[in-house]
């Protein structure tokens, strides 16, 4: 973590306790170190054909943006209204009425008032009623308008990419309001002069050349999953062997490369790869992995819906040209909104394959039944359920574990009870986090719609603050020391928080757990979990 | 200066016009009571179709609603049926509970942190209290004065006359709606100006509306209470302009104009402001869709083919470290 990042205390000590005396119009625009994230690489802007690829800073004055770039922000504001009705309206019909002011974690971990989700709206709405409206046109500034000038940009930019689009305030908003869907309006637009950040730019350029953010070329994907197999067998005595871009393989498998990667995901990978192993010797599931599709995660939602359609177009393709039955998706976030909410529409219809039914128990998962894709929790449950997983709940006993249900699957699809009811099935202390901060009250890692980057820690802390918070609470009561989560950009940006505001507690991912418990047919006694950590009642024996 | 000043004085200039000019002189009359209502009844319903015609126009290319409960899934696993619906009927019963009862509204929590940084979540439901309280005796409100436009006067308005004014003190009997709606609008004012957060995003045109209804609401209790407005003469001119026969009555004074000047103004103002707020809520995609875009697939008028890297330029990019590393590959 780095130095220069402000102790705990220090941060809630600068949490602004009310709004500044000037009105939001008259307060400048002040790009803060640690608040915002690096531009965009231009090489990555440029391998998209994306617009005004140059090099560029945030800090310096002049942003290098075309001469007409005030044309290119109204042409495009009035492309979007009229092709989005989400817009549009919300646009028109916010009241202020402030309900979804102290919904923000930014804003209760920053005190600033433009994370307000309804200041943050306004941002683009001040210059949506000057140009297009009359009211606007009339009455100027008494009505909330304003003239779009370089300053607004700049705000626009800084708090733009201040938002994770977590949609926490649109669950409270009279109107649903969603001002995830502003801030990915904005975006698009700051998109169209080449103002995006790295931390997308450079994922979206990979994940289109590669097939996945962190640009792992094949080769190396395999290399990588190969450590896992040894990993496996060090500690299990299995020796799994997963398939690759296997034609005529049942199930395709795509899941966030994060987990390929990076600790702790790479354990829940290991999970995975474990369980198909077990589905695999014990029903004969014919699972495939895919290297053309080895990203489940979409930053291209982060930047445009066209890009997002470019990226997702992956996971069709390379189910059409595998012939598999349907797609198996693993646990991420933002993932299952492009899956639940957009995949279809960009990139259906999906003729070319069946409608999903577990070949083990026959269910058929009827709410899949058009876009074809099945989340690992749903599979999971429907498995628990009929009885088809051996499963030692007592090899998690060693955890003491809380749910982090992720933004989007909670207020982008609502899986909420399908993770509960594998944890519970999985191990033996469960504790969940207060009420108004699970399930479709969730709040977020602080991290997330690509925000994940190093340089923008402090944002990043304090926007974790009330999820920190909360397993903070369930810490000190039940001694929890285990976050689970279904979500890879979780599984990075938990860990740093988790390190920074309660120390004691790990992140996890379900189907860690799920292979921890799972008893699998000529495996050795199993002294430690995937970690090799020791179980409960085998810390004293001798690991080696 | 301050915006609510602003917006206090504009709505007391307004009045001032109206009362000034109607006990004037005859002439201005003709002009608060015909010109203007006919005017603003105009603008009000060409400006609520435009807006509802503009936002119909665009289209919704995605199916984005806010879940906000389990999802159907599998059969044994109790979905949300109202929060996260999955059918047409689901979302019907959502969007009631979300126009009659404020549903979103009434999950309002209010974050506090204590000294040491915990964070609090307490209920809130005042603001919820605060809006279904002007809201519906706005409504009452509302549909008491059909009684002013209609003749003979249904029954069904006469029963809500009835029901509203169950507390007899004296003559005439007092109507709580219309208390209630001046209560309502108060708190939603005094909240907007005491909460520093509240006050920092409000504008002048989020307080001009709350001015106009309070002074609407207060010129309407004058009338009925204190100088005692000739009925008669009243629903001769409201029903005059309804039956397109509209005259003026002599012995109308000029709180009455007042009045209906301030209606007006508030019906010319709806068109253009946040107050498309009651239209918008039934275009509103993160509520009014079923959460099945798995299950039925979704379609976007305008979805374009787009740029996308395929598989045969990306073996062609990693053909020769594929074959090395064991995986299979299209052209060998």
């Amino acid at each position: 973590m780095s130095d220069e990042l402000l102790k705990p205390d220090e941060l809630i000590a600068n949490i602004e306790p009310a709004p500044p005396r000037k009105g939001w119009m008259d307060t400048p625009i002040n790009i803060r170190k640690g608040m915002y994230c690096y531009a965009s690489n231009h090489k990555s802007v440029a391998s998209l054909d994306l617009p005004n690829a140059r090099p560029w800073n945030p800090l310096e004055d002049d942003w290098k943006l075309p001469e007409n770039w005030k044309d290119i922000i109204f042409n495009g504001f009035r492309e979007r209204l009229d092709k989005f009705r989400s817009f549009k309206v919300f646009m028109d019909i916010c009241v202020r009425c402030g309900a979804c002011a102290d919904k923000c974690h930014f804003f209760i971990g920053s005190g600033d008032p433009k994370n307000m989700p309804v200041l943050r709206a306004e941002l683009l709405r001040s210059i949506y009623r000057n140009d297009f409206t009359t009211a606007g046109k009339v009455f100027g500034k008494m009505v909330g308008a304003r003239e779009m000038t370089m300053d607004v940009l700049k705000e626009w930019w800084y708090y733009l990419f201040q938002c994770t689009e977590c949609r926490r305030c649109s669950v409270f908003c009279p109107y649903g309001i969603d001002t995830a869907e502003i801030t990915i309006m904005g975006r698009e637009l700051l998109n169209l002069l080449g103002l995006n950040i790295d931390w997308i730019a450079t994922p979206i350029a990979n994940c289109n050349r590669t097939g996945n953010h962190l640009g792992i070329q094949p080769h190396a994907f395999k290399d990588m999953l190969d450590f896992f197999v040894e990993d496996i067998e060090e500690i299990t005595g299995i020796t799994v062997e997963p398939q690759y871009n296997k034609k005529g393989a049942d199930i395709l498998f795509i899941t966030p490369s994060g987990d390929v990667f990076a600790d702790p995901g790479t354990y829940t990978c290991m999970g995975y790869m474990l369980y198909f192993h077990f589905l695999k010797e014990k029903y004969g599931l014919d699972v495939t992995w895919s290297t053309y599709a080895s990203e489940g995660g979409n930053f291209g939602l982060f930047t445009s819906h066209e890009m997002m359609k470019r990226l997702n177009s992956k996971m069709y393709a390379e189910a059409k040209r595998l012939g598999v039955k349907w797609i198996l998706g693993g646990e991420c976030g933002h993932m299952w909104r492009v899956i639940n909410q957009y995949m279809d529409t960009m990139n259906g219809p999906t003729d070319f394959m069946e409608e999903p039914v577990s070949p083990i128990t026959g269910t058929k998962f009827e709410n899949a039944k058009s876009t074809k894709m099945v989340h690992i929790a749903e599979f999971t449950a429907d498995l628990i359920k009929h009885g088809k997983l051996d499963l030692d709940k007592s090899r998690n006993d060693h955890l003491k574990v809380t749910f982090h249900d992720s933004c989007n699957p909670a207020r982008a699809m609502g899986m909420l009870d399908e993770p509960r009811y594998v944890i519970n099935n999985v191990c033996n202390h469960f504790y969940e986090m207060p009420s108004n901060t699970i399930r479709e009250q969730t709040f977020c890692c602080g991290s997330g719609a690509g925000l994940n980057a190093g340089e923008n820690l402090e944002l990043r802390m304090m926007g974790g603050l009330p999820r920190a918070n909360a397993v903070k609470h369930v810490h000190e009561k039940y001694g929890v020391n285990t976050l689970s989560c279904v979500c890879a950009i979780d599984r990075a940006a938990l860990p740093p928080l988790m390190e920074y505001w309660v120390p004691e507690v790990e992140v996890n991912g379900l189907h860690e757990m799920v292979a921890n418990a799972l008893i699998i047919p000529g495996e050795n006694e199993r002294t430690t979990d995937l970690r090799g950590e020791p179980l409960a009642g085998m810390e004293g024996d001798d690991v080696e | 200066m301050k915006n609510y000043l602003l917006s206090l004085i504009a709505v007391i200039v307004l009045a001032l016009i109206a009362y000034v000019g109607a006990e004037a002189a005859t002439w201005p009359q003709y002009v608060f009571g015909i010109i203007i209502p006919y005017l603003a009844m105009t603008i009000f319903i060409m400006g609520t179709i435009r807006k509802i015609l503009g936002w119909a126009r665009s289209p919704v290319p995605f199916r984005i609603p806010s879940t906000c409960g389990q999802q159907k899934s599998l059969p044994w696993i109790k979905q949300s049926k109202i929060d996260n619906p999955f059918t047409f009927f689901g979302v019907i019963v959502r969007m009631v509970l979300e126009v009659f009862l404020f549903r979103s509204l009434f999950r309002n929590t209010k974050c506090k942190m204590s000294k040491g940084g915990k964070i609090f979540f307490d209920l809130e439901k005042w603001l919820w209290v605060g809006a279904i309280v002007f809201h519906w005796s706005f409504l009452v409100v509302l549909l008491r004065h059909l009684r002013f436009f209609t003749n003979p006067v249904p029954g069904c308005i006469q029963f809500l006359e009835q029901v509203d004014g169950f507390i007899q003190i004296g003559l005439p009997g007092i109507f709580l709606s219309g208390f209630a709606l001046v209560a309502g609008a108060v708190f939603l004012l005094v909240r907007r100006i005491v909460i520093p957060q509240v006050r920092y995003i409000s504008l002048a045109s989020d307080y001009f509306p709350l001015f106009l209804i309070i002074g609407i609401a207060l010129t309407g209790i004058l009338m009925r209470y204190f100088t005692k407005v000739d009925i008669v003469g009243a629903k001769e001119i409201l029903m005059g302009l309804v039956t397109f026969h509209p005259s003026i009555s002599a012995n109308i004074n000029g709180i009455f104009y007042v009045h209906l000047f301030l209606v007006s103004i508030l019906l010319v103002y709806i068109p253009f402001s946040k107050l498309m707020h009651m239209g918008g809520i039934f275009f509103s995609p993160t509520r009014n869709l079923a959460n099945n875009s798995r299950a039925v697939r979704h379609i976007n008028p305008w979805n374009y083919p787009v740029k996308v890297h395929t598989y045969d330029e990306y073996e062609d990019d990693y053909r020769e470290k594929m074959i090395e590393a064991g995986l299979p590959v299209e052209k060998e």
